[in-house]
């Protein structure tokens, strides 16, 4: 496989932005890494969905987002809710199932999201979120609001008739959606090539009447500017669109996994494409120091490490909490 | 007869089916090569290959009503949901379709179909993978709903729902998967239907199935150092339930108790009681009957909350021993 260039024609200037991203796709890795350890240490339950080698894709997408706009997210959606601008001290404290957490240990790894930011959740339903990134595109179209939504989904997703109603919804309706499709070539095992009968997944978007664009999903660039036109023919009333950003996870599926399904030449391959290397490789052509990038790489993750300490020093919750988890008692509304 | 483990006792029965009927094929998501999602069908798409053993799209509604459309036309279809919690994207098939058709065309369809998959919490897999559902499905006219508890139940069950002419809804928890059992690779089944009763006893009737078979059995050897003698019914299927081997039981005892993980409201047990009070085994009833269920909650993630969920032996032991003692102060 060749080098990647990227094949934006825009690019932000300064380098301001750049160096922003690579900080979050630095932060993102080296959250998910220490998870990857704490599960190999068996210091946490459950399972858990890593996003290493996808980062660019929730990078470059949220980098196009204003204030107001929400997210739907999936299983796979740590990188999401950091992208946003999420705390990985309250995210590390609900993998660990602490007080502290998210959601106070009551939903874990599947389920950390800040709404404060516009996320309306990780899920642990595949396709679960985009019918309801529909009703929050219908909400905000109805109230004339000028918010958009995302909605991102795996691959295997799309195979899911919750897609297919959504896409359909959104389109008739023209709703502010715009559905990222993260392709990273499987669903749990399952290959894109053995479970589509078209090329590229982008051609879905032909039979719901919207556009429909695939992009290199390792080069932030092409995401944020494939993004940056769905969002904004979104904002412009222009109606939903979809992003296919082909991509790769080089970790397995999650913690139970033993890549019985692809080759370790394949996941080689992808490596030698990884979005992160690939932004430092800009930066530095464009006169970021290597010391510079560094020191953003250690300050992640130490950002990391504390927000383990935090989590790791914080009380276990008690089961009184229960009892008042179940119904609200009084509306709580985000956006 | 050999050991072997729950996994390996469902496999084992697909396995066996698939050899004697070649109609029997398995479909569902990530059962080829990668085994499943537990293990269950490791290996067998190597033996009877990717036909028979079908890897499909995440698309439960499509897969599950695949299997009922290959039923009608003769086959006898395996549909394994990878966490049964995904049987909800598929309702309509099972509950309005598969439920429905033997009865609304007047007989002149059958659906010979298993959906099988894991079920229940202790995983630390959270609100969206570690329900029991089963009262759902129990609910509905038109489903069978099987829920062994030990390896050998579970082969001679699934070869039975297999084999039977009607949906069949079958239930593994993922905590037993790994338990062990002697197993008789034979080719008999167990009819459906049939309770056992694993233990018996004189002061209290207790049915469970499922895992909380085995934590009651764990809580009921405790109570046996206290004096207490409890009988332990292993009810294997749900639909349909054996009745008359409950009824039996309690006559004897006099106590009713029954427990499950599902959360205890609309749940199983409740069906129990009624049925119990609409007999004439109500007038054998020397106490107020007990529930010992999964809170009212989602399955929270975790550790102690999640463990705080289900029935434990703890929780089983202590329940049981307070309605125990509380009776006798009373009588
Ligand atoms: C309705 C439903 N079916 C199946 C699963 C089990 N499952 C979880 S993630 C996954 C694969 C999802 O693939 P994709 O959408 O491509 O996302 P990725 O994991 O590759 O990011 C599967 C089968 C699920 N969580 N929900
Ligand atoms: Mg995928």
């Amino acid at each position: 496989m060749t080098k990647l260039a990227t094949t934006a024609e825009q690019k932000p200037s300064p380098l301001e932005e750049p160096l922003r991203w690579y900080r979050t796709m630095c932060r993102i890795r080296r959250f998910d890494e220490t998870i990857d350890e704490l599960f190999a240490e068996g210091k946490v339950h459950g399972t858990t969905h890593l996003y290493i080698g996808e980062e660019a894709v929730a990078t470059g997408v949220m980098a196009t987002l204003l204030s107001g706009d929400v997210i739907t997210s999936t299983h796979r959606g740590h990188g999401h809710n950091i992208a946003l601008g999420g705390d990985i001290k309250a995210m590390m404290a609900e993998l660990l199932g602490r007080t502290t957490g998210y959601c106070h240990g009551l939903g874990g790894s599947m389920h950390m999201a800040d709404q404060t930011l516009g996320n309306l959740g990780a899920n642990g339903i595949v396709a679960g979120g985009l019918p309801i990134a529909v009703g929050a595109g219908l909400g905000f179209q109805l109230r004339h609001q000028p918010h958009i939504v995302v909605a991102f989904a795996g691959d295997g997703a799309l195979n899911e008739g919750a897609f297919h109603e959504a896409a359909n919804l959104a389109a008739i309706w023209k709703l502010p959606v715009v559905f990222v499709v993260e392709n990273n070539q499987y669903g749990m095992s399952g290959s894109v090539k053995d479970m589509f009968a078209i090329g590229h997944l982008a051609e879905r978007a032909v039979g719901y009447g919207i556009p429909g664009v695939m992009v290199d999903g390792n080069d932030v660039f092409s995401v944020w500017e494939a993004a940056t036109k769905a969002t904004q023919n979104a904002r412009d009333g222009q109606g939903p669109s979809l992003i296919e950003a082909v991509t790769y996870r080089y970790k397995g599926h999650s913690k139970s996994d033993a890549n019985r399904y692809r080759t370790r030449e394949e996941i080689q391959q992808w490596r030698q494409q990884d979005p992160i290397d690939h932004l430092r490789e800009y930066l530095l052509e464009h006169d970021v120091s290597v010391e510079d990038l560094d020191h953003i790489r250690r300050e992640e993750m130490q950002a990391v490490a504390q927000a383990l300490q935090f989590a790791e020093s914080s009380p276990w919750p008690t089961v009184d909490i229960l009892e008042d988890a179940v119904y609200a008692k009084e509306e709580t509304s985000y956006a | 007869m050999p050991e072997m483990t729950y996994g390996a006792a469902v496999r084992s029965a697909m396995e066996w089916e698939m050899e004697r009927d070649s109609r029997v094929f398995i479909m569902g998501e990530d059962i080829g090569v990668y085994g499943g999602a537990f293990g269950v069908t490791m290996g067998m798409v190597d033996h009877f290959g990717k036909e028979r053993v079908r890897d499909t799209p995440i698309a439960e509604e499509g897969i599950v009503g695949a299997g009922i459309g290959a039923a009608l036309v003769g086959m006898r279809p395996i549909v394994e949901v990878q966490f049964s919690d995904f049987i909800m994207n598929a309702m309509d098939q099972v509950v309005n379709q598969a439920a429905k058709i033997h009865f609304m065309f007047g007989g002149r369809m059958s659906v010979p179909l298993v959906i099988r998959g894991p079920a229940g919490a202790g995983t630390g897999a959270a609100a969206q993978h570690s329900q029991s559902l089963e009262s759902w499905f129990h609910h509905v006219p038109g489903l069978k709903v099987v829920m062994p508890a030990f390896p050998a139940d579970a082969r001679g069950l699934l070869l039975s729902a297999i084999r039977d002419p009607n949906p069949v809804l079958f239930f593994e928890h993922k905590l037993l998967y790994k338990i062990k059992g002697e197993v008789t690779e034979s080719d008999e089944g167990l009819p459906l239907g049939h309770g056992l009763i694993r233990r018996y006893g004189r002061h209290a009737t207790v049915v469970a199935y499922s895992l909380m078979v085995h934590r009651v059995l764990e809580a009921a050897l405790r109570l046996e150092q206290k004096g207490w003698d409890v009988e332990v019914i292993d009810l294997r299927s749900l639909v349909p339930m054996d009745i008359p081997l409950i009824l039996e039981s309690v006559k004897r005892t006099g106590r009713l108790a029954i427990c499950h993980e599902a959360v205890g409201r609309g749940g199983v047990g409740g069906e129990i009681a009624a049925r119990v009070m609409e007999s004439e085994a109500f007038d054998y009833l020397i106490s107020p009957l007990l529930r010992i269920t999964g809170l009212n909650t989602p399955v929270p993630y975790s550790p102690p909350l999640e463990q705080a969920f289900a029935p434990s032996v703890d929780r089983i032991e202590q329940s049981l021993e307070g309605w125990l003692t509380q009776e006798v102060s009373l009588t």
